[in-house]
């Protein structure tokens, strides 16, 4: 179901999934946004009531030029909270949703009931860079996020529907640039903002959950985010890239209920 | 009407797969591929050529800012226009530009073009570059969306540090300074101002139009395929009440002058062709990288790629950028203007009235072209081309060259002759000065 939260007197305009019933739970979403459907959302609400917003800067949602970092971001999400009367939640967030996850559990210990951190983007490590999505071009996007590429689903999740550019070459359909436009606030030009030095401030239990096969943020970046979180642990899932929920639902949603439960 | 000499100052001497080895030639390509002190005679080279142009009548010596391309070695363009500054006489300095949101702080670029001022005793044209994806973006890490943000501020800095009488504090959002208080200051009161574009931004046509800035359409890709996109500038301009002399419009064209039309395409193709293969080999993974173009420019923009079609297509593109085209399929098509110097001034006439430009930047060096070729086309477009063009645009004022520059070539710069015929031998040339 669709919803609509303003807040600070309508300077954000933020526009939600919101599914099931039970505890709350909040899903931040990366930097490729929330699909036309998300039947993972749906799955999660048969044990959980789900808030997904769109970040501003995604779908219809509005203040993205009052977001320029992290910090701003974990306080629109705490305004958020606060608006949904959700003020601690089990929080769940996805790539550079989990940067942003993170920092808002750093700055705020209540926020999150428990965090779980899927193919988290966040930390920077030399022996093992995570690519430029930047200077990645449409038809190289399924092998860098997909565990198998050629799946029809791999396929239609990154075919770009494109206006004429004058320039002819990659330039992406407008949604496409203000989510980028968006995310590289975060991420370019490396996805790192500091997590490492405040990370200590987490005190929620977190799960780290991996794709075995992400070729965007490596297997080593699970160990790298348990080490810095003082109650982590780190679980994979098989078979499955960067879009762990798109791609293995069943199991990311086990995997998720399972330790949000425990 | 004025003549801005200009050429990237292209490494000759890249393997000849080096388009095919390496995808992209801008951002990622191995330095392992050049030899320094190869890379040092490059720049003497271009400083000759330059000198050289000063001597011949060029209203201008040009230099821009790139970086980490063998296609243009001018990280620093300050540096190249400061060993011109002091050893040209006439010609204005021209630098387009420092890309401003590359300095830190930007009162750096305000320093530096003051002092190059001074030092030429006027002479300086200030560009103010937003930088293309490969140099802005990807080389030096600033976020696609925060380019123009940083310029802006940047621009309004320079300003104020180059008039502001007492020292003063800014508070920005990308810089703070407690005291800024600039020694040297130029000599220029009104120092001109160049932006270039020609890649698409609405927003830099608004910004120009509102400073009265000197626009550039540097594209290298000649006026058929420039044509929708300059028209269209000069509707928005006329629309938005701005400045519509033309010495308020430059634009970029390689040119290959010889005495003969034959004799034009054994000097200039394989140059002309090495140009294409790697100079303009940017990457299609750094050339327009999302976030870089704003949704406002992407809609306006939009309509306009069909129409720039219409003389170039997508295969014409490819084909140029592989070396394919044979010499006279490069004229044809804009790329460059070659043939006898009467041939080549029919050609800029037409190009210069089409589109209404009133600072030209002839290119007289491309690729690997050799010194003393470079150096008989610069003295064939001073002597032979420039003077009958001088013509054109010659009843509106310019307000975007030093006032300096501009009276000195006055009287020294050469002049036509009575009569003109096919091919001129070296003595009968009037002499300069």
């Amino acid at each position: 179901m669709r919803k609509t939260q303003t807040l600070c007197g309508g300077k954000f305009s933020v526009e939600m999934e919101v599914a099931g019933r039970g505890e709350p739970l909040l899903f931040l979403h990366g930097f490729s946004g929330l699909m036309a459907e998300n039947p993972f959302l749906d799955e999660l609400g048969r044990d959980f009531q789900v808030f997904a917003p769109h970040l501003p800067g995604f779908g219809d949602s509005t203040g993205a030029e009052l977001i320029d970092d992290v910090i701003d971001a974990a306080l629109f999400y705490h305004e958020l909270m606060d608006e949904l009367k959700i003020p601690s939640a089990n929080i769940v967030a996805h790539s550079m949703g989990a940067m942003l996850a993170a920092e808002l559990a750093t700055l705020d210990v209540h926020r999150a009931r428990k965090l779980v951190l899927a193919a988290p983007m966040g930390l920077w490590l030399d022996e093992h860079p995570i690519p430029d999505l930047f200077a990645t071009q449409f038809f190289e996007l399924p092998a860098l996020l997909f565990h198998d590429p050629k799946s029809p689903m791999a396929q239609a999740m990154t075919s770009s529907s494109t206006l004429p550019s004058l320039l002819g070459a990659m330039s992406a359909n407008i949604e496409n640039t203000k989510r980028y436009g968006m995310s590289s606030k975060f991420l370019y030009p490396l996805p790192y903002r500091g997590l490492r030095k405040r990370a200590y401030r987490i005190q929620a239990p977190t799960l780290v959950l991996m794709g075995e096969s992400d070729r965007l943020v490596p297997r080593a970046y699970g160990k790298a985010f348990t080490s810095i979180i003082a109650n982590a642990k780190e679980e994979v899932v098989a078979k499955s890239g960067h879009m762990l929920m798109y791609e293995q639902q069943a199991d990311f949603c086990k995997a998720v209920t399972k330790f949000l439960k425990a | 009407m004025r003549f801005h000499w200009f050429a990237e100052v292209t490494y000759p001497h890249l393997p000849r797969d080096f388009r095919e080895r390496f995808n992209a030639g801008w951002v990622t390509p191995p330095f392992s591929l050049a030899e320094p002190l190869k890379v040092g005679e490059t720049y003497k080279m271009f400083i000759r050529l330059m000198q050289l142009a000063d001597k011949v009548g060029f209203d201008g010596v040009l230099v821009n800012e790139h970086h980490q391309t063998p296609g243009a070695m001018t990280p620093s363009p300050n540096l190249l226009a400061a060993s011109l500054a002091s050893s040209t006489n006439d010609a204005a300095i021209t630098i387009v530009g420092n890309s401003l949101a590359l300095y830190n702080p930007p009162t750096r670029v305000a320093e530096e073009y003051a002092y190059l001022d001074c030092l030429s005793g006027g002479r300086l044209v200030a560009g103010f570059v937003l930088g293309s994806p490969m140099d802005s973006i990807f080389a030096y890490g600033v976020s696609p969306i925060e380019v123009r943000e940083r310029f802006e501020e940047a621009r309004a800095l320079i300003h104020r540090a180059w008039t502001e009488p007492e020292p003063f504090a800014f508070n920005g959002k990308y810089h703070q300074l407690r005291y800024v208080n600039l020694w040297p200051r130029p000599v220029q009161k009104n120092v001109p101002i160049w932006v270039p574009g020609g890649g698409g931004s609405v927003e830099t046509w608004d910004m120009v139009i509102k400073h009265d800035y000197c626009y550039g359409h540097l594209s290298f890709q000649g006026l058929y395929s420039s044509k929708p996109m300059v028209d269209t500038f000069w509707e928005y301009v006329d629309k938005h009440n701005g400045n519509m002399n033309p010495h308020r419009m430059a634009f970029t064209q390689i040119v290959c002058v010889a005495n003969t039309d034959a004799e034009a395409e054994k000097q200039y193709y394989e140059a002309v062709r090495y140009f294409h293969r790697n100079a303009s080999h940017f990457g299609p993974q750094f050339s327009n990288p999302p976030g870089y173009t704003t949704p406002r420019s992407m809609k306006f923009m939009g309509e306009y790629a069909k129409a720039a079609q219409t003389k170039l297509t997508p295969e014409d593109r490819i084909r140029a950028g592989k070396g394919e085209m044979s010499f006279w399929e490069y004229d044809e098509k804009g790329y460059i203007i070659a043939g006898t110097p009467k041939r080549v001034r029919q050609r800029l006439r037409e190009l210069i009235t089409q589109l209404r430009i009133g600072q030209l930047i002839p290119t007289p060096h491309m690729g690997d072209l050799a010194e003393e070729v470079a150096a008989e086309n610069t003295r064939l477009f001073g002597y032979e081309v420039a003077p009958y063009l001088r013509d054109l645009w010659a009843d509106q004022p310019d307000h975007w060259t030093p006032e300096v520059s501009q009276a000195r070539i006055a009287a020294n710069a050469p002049r036509p002759t009575a009569e003109r015929s096919e091919t001129i031998a070296i003595e009968e040339r009037p002499a300069a000065k």
